[in-house]
């Protein structure tokens, strides 16, 4: 009896060593528990990068000499939609940004009036979750100064970013099939977190999100949404699309894009 | 008594009926070897820290590996210096196809480019060719998936993290650092003469084996204190909210890009150390050396035993 008992615990070892050993650990990757234990890291690292940088460090920035040749687009790279190509068809002049949810003064930004706000120029660079780096110049508006306009309400604690790419592939039951994203108010009003309508001097290409796109430059590329519309601040996303905050989220990533 | 004490005393006696054995076991392979008339002594070789750590070290830098080539196959390709020059990557593993349409894995380094259909660039996925980095049975998941090979990583990040920590804590307070691990110049200074004898597989006996010798101490030292610090710091580098604090780090390793390959770099200088690892251990006494590292005893073989 003992030794049965003992076989068998030597067998699970076994097992489990050779299934480690095989990479067929798909296994617990595909349970509904063992993918919230490991997410559960994401607090800590949060909370431990946010002690590291605390609300204001910059990201570094660049010179003029270190702007990639030719910056690579990712993503959708171009919306190609009837609305949207009408846009674009008229130079975006029917374009207005809608900033609305818990504020005071809900706003509709035309390109025109974002463009004569006060602007940033800033030489940084863009890390994409796959890996790769690129450094380009974007200029554009703070959003800080787009959000206290609007004044956000005492409730407000995030940033919903939608967008105007529609989202072929993905699971999104119920959800609507936009790109979306979401910051939290100390990324939002972070400096160099920009509504950017320029890149390397141009308007914004197509491919890179025009006419506005948000520069968030401690976050990864997928916090930083393309093709926005309309920013609507909010107490919390949970009832927001699949509840993780940001299109990406829904399907897996990690909310905390810094790193 | 609950269901649950019940548990843990069952599981405590269990425990405590497997280690009795495992001592009465080596007691009675001791007293058989010198009945034998070749004497051969057992000694306490690694705490009961150092061998749990060293187990719980093995673990992670395992799922660390493979959950990095993972999130790797998401851009198989490396660069040096602060962003990616997509044209000349320092080492590509991409897929292309031939005449006849079949998928072909190419490894190129430099502008050095050699044909690894099957394992690098393109590997089999349920049964067929697809382009892929490094092949599913060395990334975890085995299936592609970012999302997933990423919270793998980061959560085992922070254990693999505690557990260096703990380490360093305990080798430096404990005298484990300067006793064992630290190499003396005494140690340096016989360094040729333990390389000619490793390349002879002539291995340390008697006294001489009750300590490290020159060049495990470097090999330990390095892994534990050069290479795991720079794996931990080339991985925070690759972090824009790190850089955004610490920008020094970009400084240091010469760019985001760099540090990345530095961080590739990094591990598989732990695969090769961990390759020679299991050989030297079994070259020099598989059972031996891992039932040190499971009970603590280490068998020392009389040194005129020592032919040659």
């Amino acid at each position: 009896m003992v030794e049965m008992k003992r076989r068998g615990f030597f067998g699970a070892v076994a097992a489990g060593a050779s299934a480690l050993a095989l990479g067929a650990c798909k296994g617990p990757s595909e349970t509904t528990w063992w993918p919230k234990v490991l997410a559960s890291a994401e607090g800590l690292t949060r909370r431990a990068e946010r002690l590291v940088a605390g609300s204001w460090a910059l990201a570094p920035e660049f010179s003029k000499a270190d702007i990639a040749p030719e910056f690579r687009a990712n993503g959708t790279l171009n919306p190609n939609t009837p609305d949207y190509n009408a846009m674009v068809a008229n130079g975006f002049r029917d374009w207005r940004l809608e900033v609305g949810g818990l504020v005071e003064h809900p706003l509709k930004i035309s390109l025109s009036e974002l463009r004569a706000m006060p602007s940033r120029t800033q030489i940084t660079r863009h890390d994409c979750v796959e890996g790769w780096s690129c450094i380009g110049e974007w200029t554009g508006t703070p959003l800080r100064i787009v959000l206290a306009e609007a004044n956000p309400l005492p409730a407000a604690r995030y940033v919903m970013f939608y967008c105007d790419d529609p989202m072929g592939s993905g699971d999104l039951s119920g959800a609507v099939p936009y790109y979306y994203e979401s910051l939290d108010l100390i990324e939002a009003f972070h400096p160099q977190t920009l509504l950017a309508y320029r890149l390397n001097g141009q308007d914004l290409p197509v491919a890179h999100g025009a006419p506005v796109r948000v520069r968030a430059e401690r976050q990864l590329g997928y916090k930083q949404a393309k093709y926005v519309r309309r920013i609507a601040l909010v107490e919390n996303f949970e009832h927001i699309n699949g509840g993780k905050g940001g299109y990406w989220e829904d399907l897996g990533y990690a909310w905390w894009g810094g790193i | 008594m609950t269901e649950w004490q019940t548990r843990g005393n069952h599981a405590a006696a269990y425990a405590a009926r497997f280690w009795s054995r495992a001592r009465e076991s080596t007691d009675r392979y001791v007293l058989k070897r010198r009945g034998s008339g070749k004497m051969r002594q057992f000694f306490y070789r690694h705490t009961l820290p150092v061998r749990a750590m060293h187990w719980i070290n093995a673990i992670l830098l395992t799922i660390m590996l493979m959950s990095g080539l993972q999130i790797f196959n998401a851009h198989p390709a490396l660069y040096w210096g602060r962003t990616s020059d997509f044209d000349h990557p320092i080492l590509a593993l991409t897929a292309t196809q031939d005449d006849q349409g079949n998928l072909k894995g190419i490894t190129q380094i430099g502008d050095w480019q050699f044909n690894t259909t099957g394992v690098f660039g393109v590997s089999d996925v349920d049964g067929q060719p697809a382009a892929r980095g490094f092949p599913d049975w060395v990334t975890l998941p085995g299936p592609q998936w970012l999302a997933m090979g990423r919270l793998w990583h980061l959560f085992f990040a922070w254990l693999l993290v505690a557990n260096g920590v703990a380490f360093a804590i305990y080798a430096f307070a404990g005298g484990h650092f300067r006793r064992d691990l630290l190499p003396t110049a005494n140690d340096l200074g016989h360094l040729p003469q333990e390389i000619a004898d490793h390349a002879r597989l002539r291995f340390p006996k008697g006294e001489a084996a009750k300590h490290y010798n020159a060049l495990q101490k470097l090999a330990y030292f390095t892994v534990i204190f050069i290479l795991g610090p720079l794996v931990v710091l080339t991985g925070l580098t690759m972090s824009p909210t790190i850089d955004s604090a610490v920008p020094q780090l970009l400084w240091l390793f010469g760019g985001r890009q760099s540090a990345r390959t530095i961080h590739f770099i990094c591990a598989f200088s732990f695969l090769a150390f961990f390759i020679i690892h299991i050989v030297m251990v079994v070259l020099s006494g598989t059972w031996n050396n891992i039932r040190s590292m499971v009970t603590g005893r280490y068998a020392i073989e009389p040194a005129e035993a020592r032919h040659g």
